[in-house]
């Protein structure tokens, strides 16, 4: 094996990137789209554990670890169908729901996933885009799975949809001005219904990437709070989806510090650099944030920025 | 006035009399009801499991309320959970969601136990309260941290306070395993055991420490403050409009700071308590997720101190039936958070019945 010396502790941060920045991926989107659409859904944590449960589940009794893909999207629908519905409600504080579907989803996924914490399941394929090289670290690094790959399309494929079809113009102004919506006849409940539910299966998905690829098992340990962080990563992003691959590479390569420098024998402080996450996200809350509450790029109708 | 007009305002005001008690009704009867109905919902979910509803709650009861045993079990567990939820209500008073109370309530404990080893010699009637003011303190830095970022920076208070939270907790792992570790703790990494000397003693004649007595003390105060004081008025005006309270001169910011910085001291407090009164050291355990609880039973109350009372009793004989309920009729760990995740859930939902029912709303009794 090569010896890299400290090289070795950026080529893990980048391999460590690309590996844990794929959920955090996932959840911004959905969580742009939802919050695009003015409401805001704290419970996507909930629907990533669950998610992640559910997936991990499915894929063992299946064999197939798509199947197990599949049924966390589903999954995460029908979270976001059930926070969405709520929501509609008149007097019905959307960031207290999102509370209380954290601890739901949370709740559910122990309770049901009792049985599967031995069982292992099929892992997702990876790609392997490190063979140019010799170096048995930057082809670890480099080992990339298929989901970090469409959650880059699908950034790309959100942005375009926001700016430039019919239905990310819906969406806009329905997230801008419930007013100005029913002017033009849309229905804002039912589009933030649709907009929540398909935010859910984003974060369905992102959580069964971490049961079924990274870290590839699941144990009620399975998430440290992605879903959570993500969700203030979409501040960061001002509510832009290519914005949230950035950050979320940046978001991975915090979470990855703690094991990089671990794998090079620094052990001291382990705790603190396992902390590095997400005292990076209340660094990045408070830069972005401002205290006359106009933050830049927000959708209109948003309860945490009004 | 002749009789008759007489006996007619008489009536009228029989009428009035029971006006302001429908008007309260409605705070008491719609959590009540919402209560009853989260319970049934989980009993169906308990059904479709093939397990029994009535055992299960049957079982809830005798673990939580039903002998002496069990009432002192749930007595201790209830003032961690008032303190917590007292962390959730007070922000809660400006509009404000503070749900990180986990993380002033670990460092809280933190504090307690390092301080109370350093204090080794020194009188308890010393020690104890400078323990008790360390635990505070911390608390009150953590949370009032929150309220100034979320006052001078805009920072979202809710996001906030449950990253700081995960940070609180990742501090306390790394002071318990690393500089503030007793080298005699193998299994479980825990500070130098608190001489028994600054231990927090049981009420006498029960089975409950003295932090419950406390608990239910800044219940009553918080209450006063909030209902009886021109700083309580100030802050339930700024909590219903930020902008009328900026507009009539009040000092808001000040309120969030003051406001988050009680609360983040009485869940500081309920990690005093953990630590000198239940668990002699601070270790992992004080992570045991009262700061979470507490987000409910808050909640529950509709953010009224006084009614954090019951809920929290309720809640904390629910969770001194955990073990037993698992054990009889083999449910996985998770099963009393999923109940008190669903009684959250429809909770929220009812708040949507607020002001639907002719019965609470007097000025409309007389019309059709």
């Amino acid at each position: 094996m090569t010896d890299l010396g400290l090289w070795a502790v950026p080529v893990a941060i980048l391999g460590g990137a690309i590996r844990v920045s794929t959920p955090f991926l996932f959840v911004s989107l959905g969580e742009v789209l939802t919050e695009r659409a003015g409401r805001i859904n704290l419970g996507l944590e909930g629907t990533l554990v669950f998610g992640a449960m559910a997936g991990y589940a499915v894929a063992y009794e299946s064999g197939s670890a798509w199947a197990g893909v599949l049924a966390a999207a589903l999954a995460g629908v029908i979270f976001g169908l059930l926070h969405g519905l709520i929501c509609s409600l008149p007097k019905v504080n959307d960031i207290a729901i999102g509370i209380a579907l954290m601890l739901l989803g949370t709740g559910l996924a122990f309770f049901f996933g009792t049985p599967y914490v031995q069982p292992v399941a099929p892992r997702l394929p990876a790609i392997d885009l490190g063979f140019w090289s010799g170096i048995p670290q930057v082809q670890a690094a480099l080992t990339v799975n298929v989901l970090f790959l469409a959650g880059i399309a699908l950034a790309l494929g959100m942005a375009w949809m926001l700016r430039a079809t019919r239905v990310g113009l819906i969406l806009r102004v329905v997230g801008d001005s419930t007013d100005a919506a029913r002017a033009m006849g849309l229905r804002p409940n039912a589009i933030r219904i649709g907009a929540t539910a398909a935010g859910g299966a984003f974060a369905g998905v992102a959580g069964a990437y971490l049961s079924l690829f990274y870290p590839g098992a699941w144990s009620q340990g399975v998430s440290s709070g992605q879903g959570l962080m993500a969700v203030a990563l979409v501040i960061f992003a001002r509510w832009n989806p290519l914005n949230c691959v950035w950050a979320a590479l940046l978001f991975g390569g915090a979470g990855a510090l703690g094991p990089a420098l671990q794998s090079v024998g620094l052990s001291e402080g382990y705790y603190l650099y396992y902390a590095a996450p997400y005292v990076l996200t209340l660094g990045v809350l408070i830069a972005t944030s401002s205290p006359n509450r106009a933050t830049a790029g927000a959708p209109g109708e948003l309860s945490i920025t009004k | 006035m002749t009789d008759q007009a007489m006996a007619r305002a008489q009536r009228r005001s029989g009428v009035d009399g029971l006006a302001p008690l429908a008007r309260r009704a409605e705070g008491v009867v719609l959590p009540l009801g919402a209560l009853a109905a989260g319970l049934a919902l989980f009993g169906l979910l308990l059904l479709a499991l093939g397990k029994s509803p009535v055992e299960f709650y049957a079982l809830v009861y005798k673990a939580g309320f039903g002998t002496a045993f069990s009432w002192a079990n749930t007595l201790s567990r209830a003032a961690p959970l008032l303190f917590a939820a007292l962390c959730v209500a007070l922000p809660a008073r400006l509009g404000l969601v503070v749900i990180g109370g986990e993380g002033a309530i670990v460092l809280g404990g933190t504090a307690t136990g390092a301080l109370g080893v350093w204090l080794g010699g020194v009188p308890p009637a010393l020690a104890l309260p400078l323990m008790a003011a360390a635990g505070a303190a911390v608390g009150a830095l953590w949370i009032g941290a929150v309220g100034a970022l979320r006052h001078y920076r805009g920072v979202n208070e809710t996001i906030a306070s449950l990253l700081m939270a995960y940070i609180g907790i990742a501090l306390m792992n790394h002071l318990i395993e690393g500089p503030l570790r007793d080298p005699a703790s193998l299994n479980k990494p825990s500070t130098a055991p608190l001489p028994d000397a600054l231990r927090v003693g049981d009420i006498p004649g029960m089975d409950v420490h003295w932090g419950l007595v406390v608990a239910l003390v800044c219940c009553v105060l918080t209450w006063v403050l909030i209902e009886r004081t021109t700083w309580g008025f100030a802050a339930r005006i700024a909590g219903d409009n930020v902008r009328a309270a900026q507009v009539q001169g009040l000092p808001v910011g000040r309120l969030i700071l003051g406001f988050t910085a009680l609360g983040g001291a009485f869940a500081g407090l309920a990690g005093f308590f953990e630590v000198a009164a239940v668990q002699g050291s601070a270790n992992a355990s004080l992570a045991a997720g009262y700061g979470y609880t507490g987000i409910l039973i808050a909640f529950l109350a509709r953010q009224n101190p006084l009614a954090v009372i019951p809920v929290a009793l309720l809640l904390a004989g629910f969770e001194a039936s955990s073990g037993l309920v698992q054990r009889r009729m083999d449910l996985p760990d998770a099963t009393i958070l999923v109940l008190k995740a669903v009684v959250f859930v429809v909770i929220l939902v009812s708040d949507t019945l607020y002001g639907r029912f002719r019965l609470f709303a007097p000025e409309r009794w007389r019309r059709s």
